[in-house]
């Protein structure tokens, strides 16, 4: 029944984004479009159904699979030599991490809810914030999101400076070298491969299709819909369970929603973390401190003027005093 | 007061020298936006570490854009009300502010972009990195031939 639900609104969703994706097409009219939070489809994950089967991974794999790098060797040499190589084109089956063959993982570990130990199997990937860093701050535009939610990266245009990495509060980008565009332009100067993430199934989601994890698994621990409402079923679900809620306000939002029967500080504490394996900490907006400064911009040169004019009074004055 | 206007340039020592200050770290952390200065060891001059920290130059740009804005609208001001009669832009004025008004309108639709909520299309946002950049790599080349060969902003008229 939930998956039925789910999938009805992901349809009215993805109509929605689709006819949002042929507006955009219309040079200029998505610059102006106002912002739209309601159009983002958000999915809704619940932990304590998961039974870590990893059918959504090999779905995701499989269907992702024409996507996934194709390098060539041998690498070009870096300079400096301090730029580090990242091949995993050799280790394309390792799947208990984030990898550029593996934007999918489940991250397992053992809790104690109500005096019972239990696996509690949590999948992790992109948690495509509603305003993503790796998208608004990636120097060349090579990081996209669409106007349904999706965070993606082009792998035509990315260079690999993992520059997105870098600002993504989980560490979600994962960079493969030796492909991509930085070859045809100066490989061993400047970029180093491509960076590959989870891109919630755009091309799936454009043709009304479900992404594939959550077509995959058996036990419908995903639901996706229009974030306002996943964000209700979450608040509900929370409060039947007595359960505790990740990525609502998490970097300001997320359009990946976790909800949980222990709480999040403990499940952090609990899981591996590290290279590929993304925390579960509180995570404050980063974009907000410098998107704070732009109410400033607008006052600056109000204040310049009022300056100019009150140079330019007093200096009336002193001229009239002195005739 | 006239007189005292016939040989004042627009832009007094202070304004200069903000000018110049302002000009240095907006450039300096707006190349900061792409990945160069740590792998290129520039990062790892002691004092300079700040520049692989995304966030701090994304900040420091954003700060600098404001002092900018303030200035670049005093001066404006300033001119158009006590000196345009006695000095005239020189053609490496007019020059400069074209490429800074493009360098402006583009950098406030950055600015516009990073904004939670607003989505625009792709190809405008490589557009816009690309042409925020180039304007500002000519601005560069420029104010470094008008530093060198002593070109200013405005003469008399």
């Amino acid at each position: 029944m939930g998956q039925q639900i789910s999938r009805r609104s992901f349809l009215k969703g993805g109509m929605a984004a689709a006819a949002g994706v042929a507006a955009s097409s219309i040079p200029g009219t998505e610059a102006l479009a106002a912002p739209d939070e309601s159009k983002q489809l958000a999915t809704l994950i619940d932990i304590s159904k998961c039974i870590g089967c990893e059918a959504c991974v090999d779905a995701c794999s499989e269907v992702n699979a024409e996507k996934y790098p194709n390098p060539q060797k041998p690498f070009p040499k870096m300079v400096p030599n301090r730029v580090p190589v990242e091949d995993w084109s050799e280790k394309q089956d390792v799947n208990d991490r984030l990898t550029p063959y593996n934007w999918l993982f489940i991250q397992r570990t053992d809790v104690e809810i109500k005096g019972e130990e239990r696996e509690l199997t949590i999948p992790r990937r992109c948690m495509h914030c509603v305003n993503p860093p790796c998208v608004k701050l990636c120097p060349w535009g090579a990081a996209k999101q669409l106007e349904n939610g999706i965070s993606r990266i082009d792998s035509d245009l990315c260079l690999g400076g993992s520059k997105c990495k870098k600002v993504c509060p989980w560490d979600i980008p994962q960079r493969q070298t030796g492909t991509g565009l930085y070859l045809d332009l100066m490989p061993s100067m400047a970029g180093n491969g491509v960076m590959y993430k989870c891109d919630r199934c755009y091309d799936r989601v454009a043709e009304g299709e479900l992404p594939a994890c959550i077509e995959a698994c058996p036990e419908d621990v995903q639901t996706i819909g229009p974030r306002q409402e996943i964000l209700k079923k979450a608040r509900a679900l929370a409060k039947e369970t007595n359960g505790y809620i990740y990525g609502e306000k998490e970097n300001g939002g997320t359009n990946t929603i976790y909800v949980s029967p222990v709480p999040f500080e403990e499940l952090n504490q609990a899981i591996e973390k590290g290279k590929g394996k993304p925390h579960l900490k509180p995570v404050e907006d980063t974009m907000a401190q410098a998107n704070n400064l732009a109410a400033a911009m607008l006052i600056a040169p109000v204040a310049g003027i009022a300056a100019a004019v009150g140079k330019y009074i007093k200096r009336s004055k002193t001229v009239s005093k002195g005739a | 007061m006239n007189q005292n206007l016939t040989n004042t340039r627009v832009m007094g020592l202070p304004s200069r020298w903000i000018y110049l200050t302002t000009t240095f770290f907006l450039v300096l952390s707006g190349f900061g936006q792409m990945p160069i200065f740590k792998r290129y060891y520039v990062a790892d001059i002691p004092g300079l570490g700040w520049l692989a920290e995304f966030f701090v130059t994304h900040y420091i740009h954003y700060l600098g854009a404001i002092v900018f804005l303030a200035l670049t609208a005093f001066l404006i001001t300033d001119y158009w009300m006590l000196k345009r009669n006695w000095r005239r832009l020189t053609a490496s004025g007019y020059v400069r502010i074209a490429l800074l008004t493009g360098i402006l309108i583009s950098g406030a639709l950055l600015v516009i972009r990073n904004l939670t909520g607003t989505n625009f299309a792709p190809e405008l946002i490589i557009f816009l990195d690309l042409i925020h950049l180039g304007l500002v790599m000519m601005f560069v080349f420029v104010s470094l031939y008008c530093l060198i060969f002593k070109k200013h902003w405005t003469t008399e008229r």
